[in-house]
């Protein structure tokens, strides 16, 4: 298979490529996260509310969403979707990177409904009788909200959404698709100048193993400080 | 939109079969089934080595999984993209190179529900099979194995349903499953993207949630 030189990818013009590729990843975690979370806590609520139609929407939401390919989701919010806004949106969307802003679109959804299920279960577990013993207790609903129930729900539900971030990070890699200029794409381009494949998706792959082990590794972390109490 | 759903219809369906290789629908979940198929004995195998008493046996695969797990399944597309000509010496077709990704992909994911099956089964279940005169395998294979599998059974679901929404990424090493032939499609008619995504959306959709519903139907709960 011949020498391997891993100085080729990482240094001079290659080198300024996957940089550039690997902090817009980060960006798109970063902004598809902090757009999947509240979403993900308002649909969940819907989910659990005692009005029908909020239900439902909850239910299409989620299971609209999760039942089709996140590759598919990128290209319909990237090749479909702007056919549907008025002629100025569009515009205004193709003069701002339109591929970044799809595929934050995209990611956020697609995470947002993978945690709405999560958080509604981490709420559904914590058992009835707690907030019964609450309410009997003298604590109104919101305060035996907020002292009994959301810190037995924040233990185990927190878990589960830094797998998601896990996979919310992997998964950024498909913006790819749509020629987002994240570490993927940048990494083909890089292998396509350079004909160092082994080098450059070698890098590649060492970049997103590192952000994935900082996250399983505050996972773990977080398990250690606050532990799932059996009641 | 009529005349493109006769002219395409097919196509999108069966790709250029019988004319030329299968694609479409069809070639997606050709890929979904097979894949499954092979991931099921390779995420077994990791299983069994994972929670073996030999530490040569389980550091290395426990490594393995913590690897892929934390790679993109693009990556590791790419990876046997380039790899597989390389060990076996001849060109890979683009269904096997996209197989061999998802059964290895999968694989690592099926070994920490199948461990997490096995060891959800009580201790005591082991100890008295054993005392009672089975040897390993047989404890395993009679005992173990058809107590884990219930308690497994919503995780495989799942990740069934993962997998036939990953054979989609078969799209960017040009293997014209239904995702390429969708966009191929939109290249030649150009003037129905709403039209042309929305229903490739709604085949996957219809496949996942089909999927889901019926393992429900059959008793299982996700």
């Amino acid at each position: 298979m011949g020498q391997f030189d891993f100085s080729v990818v990482t240094t001079g013009e290659f080198r300024t490529w996957l940089v550039s590729g690997f902090l817009l990843s980060l960006q798109l975690l970063a902004a598809s996260w902090l757009l999947a979370v509240p979403m993900a806590t308002v649909v969940a609520l819907c989910r659990l509310s005692s009005v029908g139609v909020l239900r439902g929407f909850g239910a299409v939401f989620v299971e609209g969403i999760r039942n089709v390919p996140l590759l598919v989701h990128m290209m319909f919010w990237y090749f479909a979707m702007p056919e549907l806004l008025p002629e100025p949106a569009r515009n205004w969307l193709y003069d701002h990177d339109a591929e970044v802003v799809c595929a934050v679109i995209a990611l956020a959804l697609y995470s947002g409904s993978y945690m709405a299920e999560d958080i509604r279960s981490g709420i559904r577990s914590v058992s009835a009788t707690q907030i019964e013993a609450a309410r009997a207790l003298g604590f109104g609903f919101l305060a035996a909200m907020r002292r009994v129930v959301l810190p037995q729900a924040f233990r185990i539900v927190v878990p589960p959404l830094i797998s998601q971030t896990l996979n919310l990070w992997k998964n950024t890699s498909i913006a790819t698709v749509i020629g987002t200029a994240e570490l993927m794409y940048q990494t083909q381009k890089v292998e396509t100048n350079s004909f160092r494949g082994v080098e450059s998706f070698g890098v590649a792959t060492l970049a997103y193993l590192t952000v994935s082990l900082v996250i399983t590794a505050v996972a773990v972390g977080f398990q250690r400080r606050f532990p799932v109490r059996a009641i | 939109m009529s005349e493109s759903l006769a002219t395409y219809g097919l196509y999108f369906l069966i790709g250029q079969y019988p004319n030329g290789p299968l694609g479409g629908l069809a070639l997606t979940i050709l890929l979904g089934a097979s894949a499954l198929v092979l991931a099921m004995p390779v995420g077994i195998l990791l299983a069994l080595a994972r929670i073996s008493d030999w530490r040569v046996v389980r550091w290395p695969v426990t490594g393995m999984i913590y690897i892929v797990r934390g790679t993109p399944l693009l990556m590791v597309v790419f990876w046997a993209y380039f790899f597989l000509p390389a060990v076996t010496g001849k060109k890979t077709g683009q269904f096997t190179t996209m197989l061999i990704a998802l059964a290895i992909f999968n694989g690592a994911y099926l070994a920490e529900v199948v461990r997490a099956g096995i060891q959800g089964v009580p201790r005591g279940q082991t100890e008295a099979a054993r005392s009672l005169g089975l040897n390993y395998g047989q404890t395993l294979r009679r005992i173990v194995v058809p107590q884990a599998l219930r308690n497994m059974l919503p995780s495989l679901v799942n990740q069934f349903v993962t997998t036939l929404k990953e054979t989609s990424l078969g799209y960017i090493i040009g293997l014209q499953e239904v995702a390429f032939i969708a966009s191929q499609v939109n290249s030649q008619v150009i003037v129905h993207p709403v039209a042309i995504y929305t229903a490739l959306a709604l085949t996957f959709f219809v496949l996942c949630f089909g999927l889901a519903r019926l393992a429900g139907w059959l008793g299982v709960r996700t």
